[in-house]
């Protein structure tokens, strides 16, 4: 059991200029399950690694508990790197599957005897303990190799894309299992992932990198709801958040011909436009001329709700993106399933007042 | 969806495989050999086009992956398994999708750990094995390559004189980087001697493992190994000024453990009363680049050392110690080497290789003159090794086979 911090923790690789991990400041509590997410190069292995002891760290420290970590060896520190590929060996009993690296580490017998059943009993393979792994089935196994790790009773988990060999259904079946054993055995634990989805339905907390600098760090309630710049905003969320750059009025500002009320002091200093953002789900659709006028391209029908997919008819409204794909960016609305409007038909949209988000154009920070 | 076949080298054959069939369920007549044991994903040997090749059935990404990493450690002449084609798209006849296959080229005359613990074992096979395997490692390392798996299971062994060599047949969780840190060497260290420990036990706890050896000890002589042969090759050395033989002489110690340097790093102190040296860039496979340079034989690191004995006592025993040594090397191949080849009878050449032979051919040599206490002419002990010792050898050009457990699911926690 521990806390993690990362304090001002830098990597920078030979022969950069820039840093691929830049000054990063996490506290962890103990017993939390943080997830590290971002883009590939964000810099998120990278933390991951520094933590486990395998990067460098040229700048700050890295704590576990109150021990400082930083120019500790990978054995040193008590964290057990969950890697993908492990063995099961089909002479052993189940027992020795679990608790022979405990053997390695010079635990003596009746230790390991109880860390072994005490994690047999967690993962309900009391009865199977003498068994070969060959006279168990598939889950079974799965859990004994869930066994290894968590007989050494590391102070944390470290997982880097666990699931990234898996296909989409045992994905999400195995998710679960991880996130609920980890919560009923209560170890800090610090999962990387480049997936969003995967962070916000297994994190305590998420840490969003990119360009190795961290972006935001809260629940994944409130990095939905209250995204802190624009790179947030558009990482966060699936379908993802519309970004729209629209022209500051008198009163707040304007979305195509419909204005939305925003106080002054929201938008002071923010120039003479702002990037305005609204989930799919947040969208108010109407045939009236309210709105920035959307053709509809593509309409994606899901039984209870459907999402329009559409283009700006003003071709100087640029819908701005998180990543390279900004080109070609579809505004998207989420709308009832029976009234779905046909393709190529003209609506009219603008946010829900009461979920809007507003960034500073230049900085892509949040206002509000 | 049709089929995406990546290779570098093109074969029809490939296209008659059965595809459209879970690898799991492929026909036994398609196979070298019967799968045996268990490991994590399904790998079966096939036969193609009178080769065999290992075919490994995982998500296409990182099928893909793999290849590439491969390709890279081979251009790096690093020892690693030849791959050879990744097959994606693959539909069953139903129209459900299934996995890529990741195909490799099956190492002629390799062995799996496994098979050499079955074989009635030589005293020391443990230990030789856990040598080579270090060898392996401190080369991935000294050219960037994390291993993260690094496992007897995912090593094959070839014969190399009284020793072994070792080549890495799994990269599935290998990263290549510029240069590695101490942290991650140590790690993957660390993974080595837990693995090697658990495939030990579990040949123990089989009934396989014939020495009475603690698994548990063996394990720890990876990390003393490694450390060790790291250290000669790469660690910084003080020599006095006037001691600047100790220069060559840290060549020529580099040069025994069958490492050339290629770069070395030479450094006065401010008053030029030392110099600190550390070699930068090292190479192995002295002594088989030189006997290649000499007689054009390719042959592994401890048989090059010992076919280069051999012509050592060559040369004097013919007086031509003033002569060139290519020319000498040249008559060597003609007088020695090439007839002895020619005369490898043809159902033995499936047994062992030529250099490999020729190996065991100077050990029984020195065994039968040990026993008759003078020396033996080679054509008497290559007939009685011929008679007596040869035809109890099994083949070993093909042996394949898999190791660990058949999982389900490739990814969990692991220790």
């Amino acid at each position: 059991m521990a806390t993690v911090k990362f304090d001002n923790s830098t990597r920078i690789y030979p022969g950069n200029d820039t840093p691929s991990v830049d000054k990063l400041n996490i506290d962890i509590a103990d017993g939390e399950f943080l997830v590290l997410v971002g883009p590939s190069g964000s810099g998120k292995s990278t933390a991951l690694r520094m933590l486990a002891g395998l990067e460098e760290v040229n700048g700050g420290k890295i704590w576990i508990g109150d021990r400082d970590v930083t120019d500790l060896s990978p054995k040193d520190r008590d964290v057990a790197m969950v890697f993908q590929n492990y063995a099961l060996y089909p002479h052993m009993t189940v027992a020795d599957n679990m608790g022979f690296a405990l053997k390695i580490a010079g635990v003596d017998k009746g230790e390991i005897r109880k860390r072994v059943e005490d994690a047999a009993k967690i993962l309900d393979l009391t009865a199977y303990l003498q068994r070969k792994p060959k006279a168990l089935s598939g889950g079974q196994r799965q859990r004994v190799a869930m066994g290894r790790a968590i007989v050494r009773s590391p102070q944390v988990f470290l997982m880097d894309e666990p699931l990234s060999n898996l296909d989409a259904k045992l994905r999400v079946q195995t998710r679960t299992q991880i996130a609920s054993l980890q919560r009923r055995l209560g170890v800090t634990t610090v999962y990387v992932t480049h997936d969003q989805v995967e962070a916000m339905t297994m994190g305590d907390r998420i840490a969003l990198l990119n360009f190795g600098v961290l972006q935001q760090i809260a629940t994944p309630r409130e990095m939905y709801d209250r995204p802190a710049n624009l790179f947030v905003a558009g990482f966060i969320g699936s379908p993802a958040m519309n970004l729209v750059a629209v022209p500051v009025t008198a009163s707040g500002v304007k979305f195509g011909n419909h204005v939305l009320e925003i106080p002054r002091s929201e938008l002071a200093g923010a120039g003479s436009q702002v990037i305005v953002g609204v989930r799919p789900e947040d969208v108010e659709v109407t045939s009236n001329n309210d709105g920035l006028e959307i053709i509809v391209d593509v309409v994606e029908e899901l039984g209870a709700d459907a999402y329009v997919y559409g283009t700006p008819s003003d071709p100087s409204i640029t819908l701005e993106g998180a990543g390279d794909d900004a080109l070609g960016k579809p505004f998207i609305a989420r709308v009832d399933g029976r009234r779905v409007p046909a393709k190529g038909e003209k609506i009219y949209v603008y946010p829900n007042p009461d979920h809007i988000h507003v960034f500073n154009k230049e900085t892509g920070e949040r206002l509000g | 969806m049709a089929l995406e076949i990546t290779t570098s080298a093109p074969d029809a054959a490939l296209l008659d495989l059965p595809w459209h069939i879970p690898l799991a369920e492929w026909p036994d007549d398609l196979l070298a050999a019967l799968p045996r044991g268990i490991s994590r994903h399904v790998v079966r040997f096939v036969r193609l086009s009178g080769r065999v090749v290992a075919v490994k059935e995982i998500k296409a990404d990182i099928a893909r992956r793999e290849y590439q990493l491969l390709r890279n450690l081979r251009r790096l002449e690093l020892p690693c398994v030849e791959p050879y084609a990744v097959v994606a798209g693959r539909e069953s006849a139903t129209g459900e999708p299934l996995d890529a296959c990741l195909i490799t080229v099956h190492l002629p005359f390799s062995l799996p750990y496994r098979a050499l613990f079955s074989q009635s074992l030589r005293k020391g096979t443990a230990i030789r094995l856990i040598d080579a395997l270090a060898v392996l490692l401190v080369r991935l390392h000294l050219d960037g390559f994390w291993w993260g798996d690094v496992s007897l299971s995912n090593t094959l062994f070839r014969r190399d004189a009284g020793a072994f060599a070792a080549y890495l047949v799994d990269a599935e969780t290998g990263e290549l980087h510029a240069g590695l840190s101490r942290g991650q060497r140590e790690h993957d260290l660390d993974i080595a001697r837990v693995n090697i420990a658990g495939e030990l036990m579990d040949l123990e706890a089989g009934g396989l493992l014939q020495e009475e050896r603690d698994p548990i000890e063996v394990s720890e002589r990876i990390v003393e190994r490694y450390h060790a042969l790291w250290e000669a090759l790469t660690g910084p050395e003080r020599v006095a000024a006037g001691e600047r033989w100790r220069v060559d002489e840290r060549i020529r110690r580099l040069n025994r453990l069958g490492f050339d340097v290629d770069e070395l790093t030479m450094t006065t102190d401010i008053d030029g009363t030392t110099v600190t040296i550390a070699p930068k860039v090292v190479d192995s496979g002295h002594h088989s680049r030189r006997l290649l340079r000499l007689t054009g034989l390719d042959v592994r690191e401890n048989q090059a050392r010992r076919l280069l004995n051999d012509l050592d006592s060559y040369r004097a025993a013919t007086d031509r110690g003033a002569d060139d040594e290519e020319l000498v090397a040249h008559d060597w191949v003609e007088q020695i080497y090439a007839p002895f080849v020619r005369s490898i009878p043809a159902p033995l050449r499936a047994k062992l290789e030529p250099a490999q032979l020729f190996h065991e051919l100077l050990e029984h040599r020195w065994y039968l003159a040990e026993r008759a206490q003078h020396d033996i002419p080679i054509g008497e002990a290559w007939a009685d090794y011929l008679a007596k010792i040869l035809p109890t050898k099994p083949d070993e050009r093909a042996v394949v086979g898999t190791d660990t457990v058949e999982m389900p699911v490739l990814a969990l926690p692991d220790a």
